[in-house]
């Protein structure tokens, strides 16, 4: 468009803009219209379903074609987000044994859940919670709806309470972001919500539980593939490292414990090892973008009686 | 020609059917999280008034950054919760028919136990029975209060800088 054109367009759109504030119960039959083909075929189906036109499996298909574009992971209520959550953090404590010492778990959850209320997402369905595995392996892992682990390999890199405050802050920011739920390929959750959109009409039958069931199953099967193997993405791994500075500054932890547990992991992962290794970009690239919001590294002063309660809870870890 | 005539009035009640959509609802809002707390002030800190459920419905009032002031009308009280615990859709618990034909052809209403539920965590632990539940469980166990957090802050000498939450 012109820009002539553009400001014209602009000037008019204002005009009806302004007609369309007196008259909108008029006009809200259109208008809803506007909302896209979607609801459109939605309505077409339901109805067609409700006067014998479709079988229920038509419906289906016609829901299922005009949903497809629309529907992601955004979709993905807190309820069902958490039920995933738990299957993920089963999968992963059945590979990997829980750590048992309540001393330590206590400390990292409360922790944890007073840097998830500075986080960009502090309420979850069922609130986060911390769990240490027993592996020497340098790892840690954050399922859907904030069910967070992390291996004593990983616990023994923090020097300090700002370090651990750092490791658990990137774990809550991949819940927060929601990174574990965009590691479901995009055509189950097509599949799993317009299974959803019909399911509702009828109770859930055999048949729908059982296809649910199987979506739901594939949906944990590609988060714990993620999570264990292939790792997310660099641009993931970059947000979640800037958004745990932002967590850790907004409390008032030293960002550079950040740094300073990069450099301790630095000096004892394998690269392409088991962990982190494989599944984390390198923590020498990982402090390069960390130092560019948090500048040159200062070590971190460790405040006396944060030191000492660190020392002492972590002592069996 | 005609068509960019039209173009203005197009976009328009494109807009305005987007903003109808806001006005269809009465100011209101559901809880989206099993539970959340109404707070005297804008922070995690501030003292708790009343507990909020999974699909209890509250009126905004007004907002602050990622805090809205609601009103419960079921307990007479006027607070804070965090935008986090709250959609702008309606969550039903039990629905009815109406509230399903609702559901389908809209995004007003969420369907409470809708999709991946409990009897999907149910048919997939009997398909998976390998799977330890149990630590899980345990884990959610692990709350920790919010008196205790305050206190914990307080003797590591955490402070917040540009506001706590």
């Amino acid at each position: 468009m012109k820009k002539n054109a553009r400001r014209e367009f602009m000037a008019a759109a204002g005009r009806y803009a302004l007609y369309g504030l007196g008259v909108a119960p008029l006009f809200s039959a259109i208008m809803s219209g506007c909302e896209g083909m979607e609801e459109a075929t939605t309505i077409g189906a339901s109805l067609g379903q409700a006067t014998g036109v479709l079988t229920g499996q038509q419906a289906e298909s016609i829901i299922k074609s005009g949903q497809a574009v629309a529907r992601g992971f955004q979709d993905i209520t807190p309820e069902q987000e958490y039920y995933i959550g738990r299957a993920v953090g089963a999968s992963l404590v059945t590979r990997y044994q829980p750590f048992g010492n309540r001393t330590a778990n206590l400390y990292i959850n409360t922790l944890g859940q007073a840097l998830a209320q500075v986080s960009d997402l502090p309420e979850t369905f069922n609130g986060y919670h911390f769990l240490i595995l027993n592996s020497n392996e340098i790892n840690a892992f954050a399922a859907p709806g904030g069910l967070i682990f992390v291996t004593r390999g990983m616990l023994q890199l923090c020097r300090n309470e700002d370090a651990l405050a750092a490791v658990l802050a990137h774990e809550i920011a991949h819940v927060a972001h929601r990174h574990g739920l965009q590691a479901i390929k995009k055509s189950r959750v097509t599949t799993a919500l317009s299974t959803l959109a019909v399911e509702g009409a009828k109770n859930l039958g055999g048949q729908e539980l059982a296809e649910l069931t199987r979506t739901f199953e594939d949906s944990i099967t590609d988060i714990t593939a993620t999570l264990v193997n292939s790792g997310y993405s660099l641009a993931f791994e970059k947000q979640a490292d800037n958004a745990a500075v932002t967590i850790l500054q907004r409390i008032g932890y030293d960002p550079n414990g950040l740094v300073d547990m990069l450099t301790q992991m630095n000096t004892r992962l394998a690269p392409g090892g088991p962990g982190f290794g494989r599944t984390h970009p390198t923590p020498g690239v990982r402090i390069d973008y960390v130092q560019k919001r948090t500048g040159v590294f200062k070590p971190v002063q460790n405040q006396p009686s944060r030191q000492v309660r660190f020392k002492r809870l972590m002592k069996d870890v | 020609m005609v068509l960019r005539r039209l173009l203005p009035l197009i976009f328009c009640l494109c807009v305005m059917g987007t903003s109808a959509a806001w006005s269809a609802d009465d100011g209101s809002m559901s809880v989206q999280v099993k539970q959340s707390q109404v707070r005297t002030a804008p922070s995690f800190l501030a003292r708790i008034m009343a507990t909020l459920n999974y699909g209890d419905r509250v009126y905004i009032v007004s907002r602050q950054g990622t805090w809205v002031q609601v009103f419960l009308a079921s307990a007479g009280v006027k607070g804070w919760v965090h935008s986090s615990a709250l959609t702008t859709q309606k969550i039903v618990l039990k629905a009815g028919a109406a509230d399903v034909n609702k559901t389908a052809t809209s995004d007003e209403l969420a369907l409470a136990g809708k999709g991946f539920n409990k009897k999907v965590e149910g048919e997939y632990r009997n398909k998976n029975k390998n799977l330890d539940y149990a630590p899980i469980d345990r884990m959610e166990q692990m709350k920790v209060s919010q008196s205790a957090i305050r206190k914990f802050l307080k003797k590591g000498a955490v402070s917040p800088q540009g506001g706590a939450q």
